[in-house]
């Protein structure tokens, strides 16, 4: 969505009604950020709303960007956020071989993730198992995490289920995601 | 997803990015500036380099993946190296040859406006360039087309020599001697 550089659009203060229906539909999408809420929008402080190329919307704390969102689909976080509270959003992880692939913009495919060193909820795994037990629709915002990395490198919707991957360990995992050095990632925010 | 067995009241965690490529340094080995990616981690913060330049880490690298594809990548990475050398050598050897002119033009009988061209082939922003002539020299200074193509920066005044100082001690990318003053008589004597 962000492989070419973007530049900020028009910027306007959130109006306090909006910005409590922002706050109720973030944690409606991500109940594990309850506990962290009033650190990310402190209740008191009023965020930006700047406008992006291709009806995208993205919603600041300047000067951090929070989330972002394409006309009235989910609210995703940008990656600075992930990064912050990376527990808090269902994870999945790619082999080190799809990295590179990934960080120059490519879709993400479904065998880097069915492969060796790549990781998808497993019902029969145990509880230390940091990549949840139950599979994932297709339409879910996910967290792509990295072999050997501790940060993560993308987020996006999933276009496939995670258990059809599983199955057909082929096809388009995620396209359009938001990656490491990516135009939103390189957005500059006065 | 709610079922993870994390505990939820982890303080957010800082992460480190990359002071040349912006990523998290363990992700600077996929972009095209790896070498001054490593340089400024060795100096900025040399226990997070040990870490991520390890023998340990280089040989786990390696062997998570296959022969082939770590051929490929390196392959990869060396392209994009060379490229991204390869611009900055153009751009240093523009830049050496790029001339700064700076011109007084007679307006009107003892009217004069002094342009300056050229400052955009040293990388800088005419319109910011402008508003700092004009906050500088308190007069009227704006970004004005050439009618062959390209921009240049009038300002209001016969300020010739003012401009050459102010450029030389403001923009230490352009060479003193690269730039030229030049008058510009629309009459024969002088
Ligand atoms: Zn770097």
């Amino acid at each position: 969505m962000f492989k070419k550089d973007i530049s900020a659009g028009s910027k306007t203060k959130v109006k306090s009604s909006v910005q409590r229906g922002i706050r109720a539909k973030v944690l409606e999408t991500y109940p594990l950020l309850e506990p962290y809420i009033d650190e990310i929008m402190p209740k008191k402080e009023q965020l930006d709303l700047v406008k992006l190329p291709d009806r995208v919307s993205l919603y600041t704390l300047p000067p951090q960007p929070l989330f972002y969102q394409h006309m009235d689909d989910p609210l995703l976080p940008h990656l600075t956020l992930i990064h912050r509270y990376p527990h808090c959003f269902p994870r999945i992880r790619i082999d080190r071989g799809a990295i590179r692939f990934v960080l120059s913009g490519a879709s993400l495919m479904a065998p880097g993730l069915t492969s060796p060193g790549g990781r998808l909820p497993d019902p029969s795994a145990g509880d230390d198992y940091d990549y949840g037990k139950s599979d994932l629709e297709p339409g879910s915002v996910v967290v792509v995490e990295a072999e050997g990395k501790e940060n993560a490198c993308m987020v996006g919707v999933l276009k496939m289920g995670t258990r059809e991957m599983k199955e057909k360990k082929k096809g388009v995992a995620i396209d359009q995601g938001h990656y490491l050095g990516d135009g939103l990632w390189n957005l500059g925010l006065d | 997803m709610a079922e993870s067995s994390v505990p939820t009241q982890q303080p957010a965690k800082q992460v480190l990015y990359c002071g040349i490529c912006s990523l998290p340094p363990e992700y600077c080995e996929f972009g095209g500036t790896t070498k001054k990616c490593e340089e400024w981690l060795l100096s900025n913060h040399p226990d997070i380099h040990r870490q991520l330049y390890s023998q340990e880490v280089l040989e786990a690298n390696m062997a998570a993946l296959s022969v082939e594809a770590q051929k490929r990548a390196e392959k990869d990475a060396s392209k994009k190296a060379a490229k991204a050398s390869a611009l900055e050598q153009r751009q240093a050897a523009e830049r050496a040859e790029s001339q700064v002119l700076i011109k007084r033009v007679e307006r009107s009988k003892r009217k004069y406006v002094t342009v300056v061209s050229g400052l955009e082939a040293f990388g800088l922003e005419l319109k910011k360039v402008a508003k700092d002539f004009g906050k500088k020299f308190a007069t009227g200074s704006s970004v004005t087309k050439v009618p062959g193509g390209g921009e240049e920066i009038t300002v209001q005044g016969d300020l010739s020599d003012d401009v050459f100082d102010f450029i030389t001690e403001t923009y230490p990318v352009v060479p003193e001697d690269n730039i030229d003053c030049i008058e510009d008589k629309k009459k024969k004597a002088g």
